[in-house]
Order: structure tokens, then sequence, then C-alpha cells
């Protein structure tokens, strides 16, 4: 087999996933795209290590740890999206600029005409 | 472009397509749902590679677990179900970032790897195989392993009890208010 053919795939994958990352506003669907990219490694991961002929299995053993960290961090993921959302009551990345540097007040991206949330007056004051 | 091939180059335009419409779709729910397709598809890749015990722990987390875990919480923050604005503002940027991305790794991947080509040889990744090579070599990330999982476990408990945290002293009050009015809606 062609070992183009899952370079390629993985590739493509990973692209399709930093574009998720970088497109999407909703918090969930950012974690979604995080996981397709993960994907895109493993993929490459089985691909070489059955190309090497491995006898250690290095590549296949890494995927399955690949596969089990994912799992933690899609778990500890949405903990802290859920707890964002407890606290914002929305998990539009877009809108958590908390940390951002430009608090510029010309540079606020909240739509003109919405109500300031009481968590902004909160930490005004 | 043998039978092997053909197999791999289908599954991979359906993983490849679906992981699209994961990104592009308006609505939330059948974000995840592709996602699904995806990551079977991406099962069905590595079973052609012979990574037999990779691909049903693919099928068994990431089609079982991570996603079921994903629409929990698609449901827990009452995400707008039906078509959506989900796109950000910067999506022509993430657009040129990522068709850069992908051209430069394919350039890079069809340069370094054209007329590489090995057949695969069937029972290299089986679970016996797989089972020694874990047990025997990588047993101490193995173990790492096991502690990452208690401490993401323990970190995720945490993370969403709400009664515990360090005492704020003169915010009592307010978190009192603020809960109640939790409860009203």
């Amino acid at each position: 087999m062609h070992l183009l053919y899952p370079a390629v795939v993985s590739a493509l994958l990973f692209s399709v996933g930093v574009y998720g990352v970088l497109a999407r506003r909703n918090a969930i669907l950012v974690l979604m795209a995080v996981e397709l990219m993960l994907n895109a490694v493993n993929l490459n991961l089985v691909a070489f290590d059955v190309f090497w002929r491995d006898r250690l299995h290095g590549g296949q053993v890494l995927t399955l740890f690949t596969i089990v960290i994912a799992a933690a961090e899609v778990g500890l993921g949405l903990a802290i999206v859920l707890l964002v959302y407890r606290n914002r009551q929305m998990i539009d990345v877009d809108r958590l600029r908390d940390l951002a540097e430009d608090r510029a007040p010309g540079k606020a991206l909240d739509p003109p005409g919405e109500a300031t949330p009481d968590w902004v007056a909160e930490g005004a004051s | 472009m043998t039978g092997q091939e053909i197999v791999f180059a289908l599954l991979g335009v359906v993983a490849v397509g679906s992981g699209v419409l994961v990104v592009t779709t308006r609505q939330i729910v059948h974000a995840a749902l592709w996602l699904v397709v995806s990551f079977g598809a991406l099962a069905g890749g590595y079973l052609v590679l012979t990574a037999e015990f990779v691909a049903w722990v693919q099928v068994l987390i990431y089609v079982g677990a991570v996603v079921v875990l994903l629409l929990f919480g698609i449901m827990l923050t009452r995400a707008p179900i039906g078509a959506a604005e989900l796109d950000s503002g910067n999506r022509w940027a993430a657009l040129a970032v990522a068709a850069g991305t992908a051209a430069v790794l394919v350039t890079v991947v069809v340069l370094g790897f054209r007329g590489v080509s090995a057949p695969p040889k069937a029972g290299g990744g089986s679970a016996e195989e797989l089972g020694a090579a874990v047990f025997r070599t990588w047993v101490l990330p193995f173990e790492v392993l096991s502690v990452l999982l208690l401490a993401a476990l323990v970190g995720a408990i945490v993370l969403s009890r709400s009664d515990i945290g360090p005492p704020e002293p003169g915010h009592e009050a307010d978190r009192d208010v603020h809960r109640d009015g939790e409860e009203d809606r």
C-alpha cells in the first residue's frame, strides 16, 4: 500500500481541524475540531507504524495513549465549558475577552444594543 | 492501484468530507453526528492498515464515549438546536490559514513520500501483539497514563462541583442571591 494515501488524508484532516478551531465560535465545536486534529495525528502514527513494521509497535501504542489523553482532554474541556456556561450563560469564545489585552472601548466586540451582562458590571466594580 | 488503496482512498474521502461538514454545518447536533461518520471512516482506515485493535478502540472510545460526552455538553449548555450562526467573524482568515496549512503539509508529504510503498502484513496490529508490546516495552508510560487519567477525573469533578472552593469573605450574600436566581430560571 502506498504510504501517500494515509499521509495525505491525515494532512487534509489536520487542516480541516485547524479551520474548525479558528472559525467556530461555539466552544464545544472548537473541541470537536481539536478531536479532528488529534485523529489526523493518530492516522499518521498508525500508518508509519505499519510502514516501518515496528517490532515494538511504538506507533500503535502511542496511538492508544493519544486516544486516552484525548478522552481525558475532552472530559476536562467539557467541565471547563460547563463552568463557563454556569458563570456567563454563554460559551461564545469570541465574547470571552476577559483576558484580552486591548481593552480599548472602541474595540469591544459586543454587538451594539445588547445589554451588558451582570458579570461585566461585577468585574468592573 | 490495488484494492486496498481504493478502499482506503474511499474511506479517506468519507473521513475528510464529513470532517468538513463538522466544521461547516449550521446545526450543532449535526456537527456531532458528522463527527461519528468521520471517526467511523477513520476506524475503517485503521482496519485497512491492519491496525485492528486500534480500530476497535477508536470505535469504542471516540464513537462511543467522546461523541456522547460532546452531545451531553451540547445539551447541558442549551446550545441553539436548529440552524444558527455558529461561525465567528474571522472565518476568511481561518480559511486562509487552513488552506495554507493544507498546501504546505500536502506538498511536503507528496515530495517526501512519493513512490514509497510497502504492503501491510496481516496480524501486525492484533490485540495479542499490542498487548505484549504495551505490557512488556511500554508498561511505564501505561502506568503514568493511568495516573494522568486519575488526575483528569479528579480535576473534572473539582471543576464541575459548585459547592467547593476558597471561601470569599464578603461575597457570601451575593452568591446566595445568585443561586436563588438560578433556581428560579
